[in-house]
This record gives C-alpha cells, sequence and structure tokens, in this order.
C-alpha cells in the first residue's frame, strides 16, 4: 500500500489492526519518506538502522496475538532521550559518538506498546533553545517555509511529524520546547504536569522543569501517547504514582459547562492582531461547544521570563558540570592537568549558547549573589505558582492563551540576540515553574500561511481535561499537518 | 551596589573570566568579550524581579512538594564494570585514567 507516511495515527493503527498494511510496509514507507524529504529539513539527525528489524518483531507480536497499543507506528524521538543501542547526542560535539546501554523509561515503554523507532530528531545542544539553530549539527527548518525556523528545542520532533516523517514523536519542554516548536510547525504538542511522565533517561537540563511530551499532527496520537508514556516510575523519585486514565477514551466528552479562563496579562495591547485573531476562533470553538469564558487575572506574568531564566539556567549548570571529559563523550586532547583537561573539553564540546547559559546559571548561585538571583527566582517561582492555584481553586478549568507571541521567524533572525530569543518563551515558560500541564493545538494560519498556536493550561494532573478542549479547538478548526515542505509560506 | 534589594552588577571581563573558571570554561578572549555584553543585556533583563519585594515569601525549590519516596532497604545489582567503563576516553584496570590530578 502507498501513501503510508502521511496518514494520521489513528488510521496507521485502524490498517494496522485490521491487518491490512504490516508494521515493516509501514516503517519502509516513513523511512522513504525520510530519504526524500529530510535533505531540505534537516529534522533527522540519524535514522534506527534496526528499525526493519523492529518492525518485524512487531509483525511477530501482532500475529501471535500480543500488539500493544502504539504497535507498528513508527515514532521519531527527540535525541535527548537515551535509546540503547542508537547514539544519543543532545544535539551536542560533546556527546558526538555516546551510545547509550539503556534506553530511557519513555523509550522503553514505547518499545514495550509496539511502536518501532524509526529516528533520533534534531535540537537546540542540551534543549536550550527555541529555534533548533543551536544544534551542533545544523538547523532544522520549518516545513511551511524552509527559510524559517522549525522552533526549538524539539524543532526536529515538530518538523518531523509536520512533514510526515512519523505520526507522533517525543519532545522535551523545560520553557516551552514541546509546545512553541509545535506552534510553529501547525502539530499538537503537550507539556504534562511535572512528575505525570518519569524523566529517567531524559539527559537533565532543569530538572525541577524538564518534562518529556508527545507531539502529533492530531490530539488523538497525543492522547494515544501520553497514556503510554505517563506513570510512576522508581527510577525517577520525581514521578507521581497517581494512576494514568485513558486519556483516548475521554476525548469526544467535550467542554460543556467548562470556565475557561483569558488572562488579561496574556492580552495586551502589544499582541499581534493576527494571533489575537487566533485566539477569538479558538474561545469561540470552546463556547460553541458549551464552555463558558470570562476574564481572569493571573499579576506575576510579566517575572515568570527572568526567573525562569534564573531558575533553569541555574539548574543547567549544575546538570551539565557531569561532561567532564571523564567518562564518556568527547575528551580535548594533549591536556595536562585534569583541571585543564575540564576546561579545554567543556570550551571545545559545548555550544555558545550553552556556555552563556551555564555562565548565567553559576554567576546567579555564586557565593554573594545566591540569594539575590537565584533565591529571589524561587520566592516569584512561589508567586507565579499562587497565580495559578488562584484561579484554579475558583473554580476555573482551563486557560486559554497564545503558545508564542509571533509566528515562525526566520533563520538567523534572533541567532545573535539571546535576549529576543528569550522572549519567546513568554507564554510557556509559567507553566514549567509551576509544574501544570499545557498544550499547544493548531488554530489556523497567518496571512503569510503560517501556523498560529493556540494554549490550554490547567491544574496538576488535569491533561485529560487539557486533551478535550484541544480536540474542541482542533473540530472547529482543523488540523494543519502533514505538508509537504515549502520553499516559501503559501500566500492565499 | 544595591538598588532595590538587587545587588547592581557591573559586568566587566576579570567578572567574566571568573565566572568561567567557575564553570570550568576555557574562553578566548573575543567569547569573553561578546559574552560580557550579552551577559550584562541579560542580568539587566532580570533585574525587573527588583520590582517585587520577595524576601518574605517561601523559595519554591521543587514544582511538587513532600519528601522524596524512599525504596525497600535492599541490595540490587550494581551497573557492572565493564558497561561502566565502555564508553571511557581512557582506561586502566578497572578504572578511569586522567591527566594527573595534582599540579606543582
Amino acid at each position: 500500500m502507498n501513501g503510508l507516511a502521511g496518514r494520521s495515527a489513528e488510521e496507521l493503527l485502524r490498517l494496522l489492526r485490521a491487518r491490512e498494511v504490516s508494521a515493516l510496509e509501514v516503517v519502509r514507507d516513513h523511512l522513504a519518506r525520510i530519504e526524500l524529504v529530510d535533505r531540505e529539513l534537516g529534522a533527522v539527525l540519524r535514522v534506527n538502522d534496526r528499525a526493519e528489524d523492529d518492525a518485524r518483531a512487531v509483525d511477530a507480536r501482532i500475529a501471535a496475538g500480543d500488539a500493544g497499543t502504539l504497535a507498528g507506528l513508527p515514532i521519531a524521538l527527540k535525541d535527548n532521550l537515551l535509546t540503547a543501542g542508537l547514539a544519543t547526542t543532545a544535539g551536542s560535539r560533546i556527546l558526538e559518538g555516546f551510545v547509550p546501554a539503556r534506553d530511557a523509561t519513555v523509550v522503553a515503554r514505547i518499545r514495550a506498546a509496539g511502536a518501532v523507532i524509526l529516528c533520533k530528531t534534531n535540537l537546540d545542544e542540551f534543549a536550550m533553545g527555541s529555534s533548533t539553530e543551536n544544534s551542533a549539527f545544523g538547523p532544522t527548518r520549518n516545513p511551511w517555509d524552509l527559510t524559517r525556523v522549525a522552533g526549538g528545542s524539539s524543532g526536529g520532533s515538530a518538523a518531523a511529524v509536520a512533514a510526515g516523517l512519523a505520526p507522533i514523536a517525543l519532545g522535551s519542554d523545560t520553557g516551552g520546547s514541546v509546545r512553541q516548536p509545535a506552534a510553529f510547525c501547525g502539530v499538537v504538542g503537550l507539556k504534562p504536569t511535572y512528575g505525570r511522565v518519569s524523566r529517567f533517561g531524559l539527559v537533565a537540563f532543569g530538572s525541577s522543569l524538564d518534562q518529556i511530551g508527545p507531539m502529533s499532527a492530531t490530539v488523538a496520537g497525543c492522547a494515544l501517547t501520553l497514556g503510554v508514556i505517563a506513570g510512576g516510575d522508581p527510577a525517577d523519585s520525581t514521578s507521581s504514582s497517581l494512576p494514568v486514565p485513558d486519556y483516548r477514551a475521554g476525548l469526544g466528552e467535550g467542554v460543556a459547562g467548562l470556565r475557561i479562563g483569558i488572562a488579561r496579562e496574556y492580552f495586551d495591547a502589544n499582541l499581534d492582531p493576527q494571533i489575537a485573531g487566533a485566539m477569538r476562533a479558538a474561545s469561540a470553538a470552546l463556547v460553541a461547544a458549551g464552555a463558558r469564558v470570562e476574564e481572569v487575572s493571573l499579576p506575576n506574568t510579566r517575572y515568570s521570563v527572568p526567573a525562569y531564566y534564573l531558575v533553569a539556567t541555574a539548574e543547567a549548570s549544575s546538570n551539565l558540570a557531569r561532561y567532564d571529559g571523564v567518562r564518556y563523550g568527547l575528551r580535548a586532547a594533549g591536556s595536562h592537568s585534569v583541571g585543564q583537561m575540564y576546561r579545554a573539553t567543556r570550551g571545545e564540546g559545548f555550544g555558545d549558547e550553552v556556555k552563556r547559559r551555564i555562565m548565567l546559571g553559576t554567576f546567579a548561585l555564586s557565593a554573594g549573589y545566591h540569594d539575590a538571583f537565584y533565591g529571589k527566582a524561587q520566592r516569584v517561582r512561589t508567586l507565579l505558582r499562587g497565580d495559578f492555584e488562584r484561579v484554579f481553586a475558583a473554580g476555573v478549568d482551563l486557560l486559554l492563551c497564545p503558545t508564542t507571541p509571533t509566528v515562525a521567524f526566520r533563520i538567523g533572525e534572533k541567532v545573535d540576540d539571546p535576549l529576543a530569543m528569550y522572549l519567546s518563551d513568554v507564554y510557556t515558560a509559567t507553566a514549567n515553574l509551576a509544574g501544570v500541564p499545557a498544550i499547544s493545538v493548531p488554530a489556523g494560519t497567518s496571512a503569510e500561511g503560517l501556523p498560529i498556536g493556540a494554549q490550554l493550561l490547567g491544574a496538576d494532573f488535569s491533561e485529560a481535561k487539557l486533551l478535550r478542549g484541544a480536540a474542541v479547538i482542533e473540530a472547529a478548526l482543523g488540523p494543519l499537518a502533514p505538508i509537504a515542505p515549502r520553499k516559501a509560506a503559501a500566500i492565499p | 551596589m544595591s538598588r532595590g534589594g538587587v545587588w547592581f552588577v557591573t559586568i566587566d571581563a576579570a567578572e567574566v573570566r571568573r565566572i568561567a573558571a567557575l564553570a570550568r570554561l576555557d574562553l578566548d578572549d573575543a567569547t569573553v568579550e561578546r559574552f560580557r555584553e550579552q551577559l550584562a543585556a541579560i542580568l539587566g533583563y532580570v533585574a525587573t524581579l527588583d520590582d517585587l519585594g520577595v524576601e518574605r515569601i517561601a523559595p519554591t525549590e521543587h514544582a511538587r512538594s513532600g519528601s522524596a519516596p524512599l525504596r525497600a532497604d535492599v541490595v540490587v545489582p550494581s551497573l557492572p564494570i565493564d558497561e561502566v567503563l565502555r564508553d571511557a576516553p581512557d582506561s586502566c584496570a578497572g578504572f578511569f585514567r586522567v591527566p594527573r590530578v595534582l599540579t606543582e
């Protein structure tokens, strides 16, 4: 059967369950699509050279009646997720050639569910960035306009799904890195509640902020994948043992009677009118489905990006101290002392953005500045969390806001202005600081034909409600992907 | 110099080198200057937090409160040594080998 690549996760699973196609055929078709299309995109860092063998093994399981929830579905994995036997670089020279012996917990779970690992996708180095321009291995381009960024740091996963290279992908989100590229590429991306998904085997960036999240062209694809990866893990002591609901089964329940909050701080006069228009369309879809919209306030919103860039960088400076040339990865040649080896290895192995963030974090934690910077940011974090708790305690079910302040910007546009790049996180970083779940769902395109994402946020462990809300928006405004990559966005 | 409770920081090249040394990073002169400018801009921006009087607010260290769960106190297998040393840039007799630790 032709034309398997580009079909939705649900459709592929239906064909696989009905034995109309084999897992091998599905995987081969997606591998062929990568061959054809990824040259222009730069989404894939490496293909799983055992994908066909893995698919044959899944076909045997299907024949024996032992198919898992994702049996036969190809999946793309961000290259900061450890995969046994498959090189994992985190987009960095310092881990070039590193081949893990073990799978991350989420990877083991998706394998057990019968998914076939297709490839590792490109990312900003160590997940630090909002454009996938900080990868040591080149940028990822946006399939909607190849002169523009795919977003970051999970740009490779977002672009892969948007271009039909894989029906589902995993990314990671520390300050917006699943949701923002999802918005830029016109796909769905979800950041679970902190602790909902095990971080064991995710290359750590900000340990109190990181979460692994599913990405797919459809809400259903995300719901299915979340159900497989979520759940407590003894190997991650920050993971929650709360039961995992059937996210897929609940999708059609709709939003009748739900209260949707629109925070006035997110909708100031500076908001791009096209993005504001997309938010109105999303809001109208929710109201038409029986929800009530009301204005709320999150008064400490403007402090979230500065607080984020102190907390995240402080945690990163600690987490990245392990890359020292001693036990694995790059070791700079010709060092005469271990101190020189550390400095030279890290000097050579890390890119500029990673170094900048390590420096910022080290400074924020250093003697004399610790309380004023990191300590202060932690207190601001309490205020930000309090804003959400107040709103949800008052009975609001979901918050609606933009995912990003702009549509995808051009490659090279913000690369020399780190601060401008950081401000991309204005709508996303608060959810990581507060630990609450959030989803970005496509909400139409701009006049230049570039995707716009609407974001829903919920209380802790309200992913089922988020997915229902996203499903309503998707039903009204339509999924956007997958598409064939375009040299420039289509002008209507 | 303190301004509204947050130390107002002037970042000079010496400060950049001091931080780089703490972070075990080798930076060339051009990078030191580039980072000096960029870090000054970023720190100027995070000074927005000065507006808030948060001294009496408890810090949030973690997104989830509560103590870490403990596992049963039983011996489980450790990582096998050959797996541990498999990716070592240099190893010898079951140890990682590195350049001299103590220098004159």
